[in-house]
């Protein structure tokens, strides 16, 4: 089995971090319900003819895997696999409004075509020119680790050497008002470093696209090596702890491996539980982190999460703004991540230094 | 006349997303296809069902289009002489 590195990120999120020399320097705070993404100058990666069709998840997708090749000094990858909750939703949102709007007459074919889940991993393809496999991952919250799942089968049994993946999802304003008529989004605006502490139902909601290049090599720009990942649809509170120290044995760790845990708490008080009890109780020594205070909840997020870890292995630094507790860790070996959405779709993905 | 070639030019900047495009860089005669503004054949459903929706037209012969996409000089014209609105 050959050993999987990160090679490369792109990261377009709340935050200022498509520049991949700095790291979480420059912190953009919010008072919202939702948080609209940092942008990149779009213009610099991509033509105004390219462009025209692209919303702004297509856009922000092709810029991140953009920098994250540079990064890994690749200018083609062997296959392209995406992760996205909820697809193309600004362009899903204009072909249906036109729909009833128009009575059903007058379609145009520009949003149908490019509101596709998959419309993100075939624009990305046509600008690299990408004829390998090329698959996009939809379940909800564990939509990027399902991406990150088949990269890691694939480049550990030797089928390909260089993946791109990444998770990306668009706020949409249809959608997003749905999410709040339901009450999955706080019924009011919140701080971004008073989310945890909030004590309301919901989540802040956001958007953004992060990719990485994964590879068979270890090169200066590696991250981290990828150990595994596992996606459970279920598990109680109550056996949380026992799923969590099979899947390290799984990868032949152990909890007393691990030197920092990343957290997915969104500062949701009905389920932000699930977090609570690893932080109070398991890892109540470990050095916790959190992000979505930063970036926002979707479906996607989880590969924020995943830069982060790798952006702290390969730092061996741990920005303030994401410290959930104060504890001393001279060397950082070896991250934890832990995400879960509403109860469902939960993920461990384990990294370690390379 | 002029006004619907200046009405038609805004439309599609507007439709096509042509962003860096301005109704001045637009001449009436112009090519919108291959070496003038560029469209493809997707900006070309997209200039028939603008003819439906806003001008009354159907193309039921897509050659047509051809000859009628040409330029916005030719759009107006073919507008002038066949829209029943």
């Amino acid at each position: 089995m050959k050993k999987v590195f990160v090679n490369g990120c792109g990261v377009i999120s709340a935050q200022k971090t498509f520049d991949n020399d700095t790291f979480l320097e420059e912190i953009t705070t919010y008072n919202d319900r939702v948080m609209p993404v940092v942008n990149p100058v779009y213009k610099d990666f991509i033509s105004g003819g390219a462009a025209r069709r692209m919303a702004k998840g297509v856009k922000m997708a092709v810029v991140a895997s953009n920098l994250a090749m540079q990064e890994a000094q690749l200018e083609s990858v062997d296959a392209i696999i995406t992760g996205t909750g909820m697809g193309c939703l600004l362009d899903s949102e204009k072909f249906l409004s036109k729909l009833i709007d128009n009575n059903e007459q007058f379609l145009t074919p520009t949003s149908f075509i490019q509101s596709t889940h998959n419309t993100v991993g075939g624009q990305i393809a046509l600008g690299i020119q990408c004829t390998g496999y090329n698959f996009t991952y939809v379940h909800s919250s564990v939509s990027f680790e399902s991406a990150l799942l088949d990269a890691q089968l694939q480049l550990s049994l030797g089928e390909e050497e260089n993946i791109l993946i990444g998770g990306v999802d668009e706020n949409a304003p249809y959608t997003i008002n749905i999410h709040k008529l339901i009450g999955f989004i706080k019924a009011e605006n919140t701080e971004t470093f008073s989310l945890l502490q909030s004590n309301t139902s919901g989540a802040i909601f956001g958007e953004g696209a992060n990719f990485f290049t994964l590879s068979t090599k270890n090169q200066e720009s590696s991250y981290a090596e990828v150990i595994g990942v596992e996606t459970l649809n279920t598990v109680s509170k109550e056996n949380l702890d026992n799923a969590i120290v099979s899947f390290l044995k799984d990868n032949n760790s152990s909890l007393s491996d691990l030197d920092v845990i990343v957290l997915g708490n969104n500062g949701d008080v009905d389920f932000d539980g699930y977090y609570n009890l690893l932080t109070e109780g398991t890892f109540a020594e470990t050095q916790q982190v959190y992000y979505k205070h930063l970036s926002g909840e979707f479906n996607t997020v989880s590969s924020f999460g995943f830069w982060l870890g790798a952006k702290i292995l390969k730092t061996q630094s741990i920005p303030k703004e994401v410290k959930l507790n104060q504890k001393q860790t001279s060397s950082i070996k070896t991250v934890l991540l832990y995400n879960q959405y509403r109860g469902e779709n939960h993920s461990f993905t384990l990294l370690k230094k390379c | 006349m002029v006004a619907l070639k200046d009405e038609l030019k805004n439309k599609i900047i507007e439709q096509l997303n042509l962003e860096d495009v301005s109704v001045d860089e637009i001449a009436d005669n112009d090519p919108l296809f291959g070496e003038g503004l560029g469209l493809d054949s997707i900006d070309a459903l997209e200039l028939i069902v603008m003819l439906d929706k806003d001008y009354g037209i159907k193309l039921s012969d897509p050659k047509e289009g051809k000859k009628i996409f040409e330029s916005i000089e030719t759009m107006a014209t073919y507008i002038t002489e066949n829209s029943p609105k």
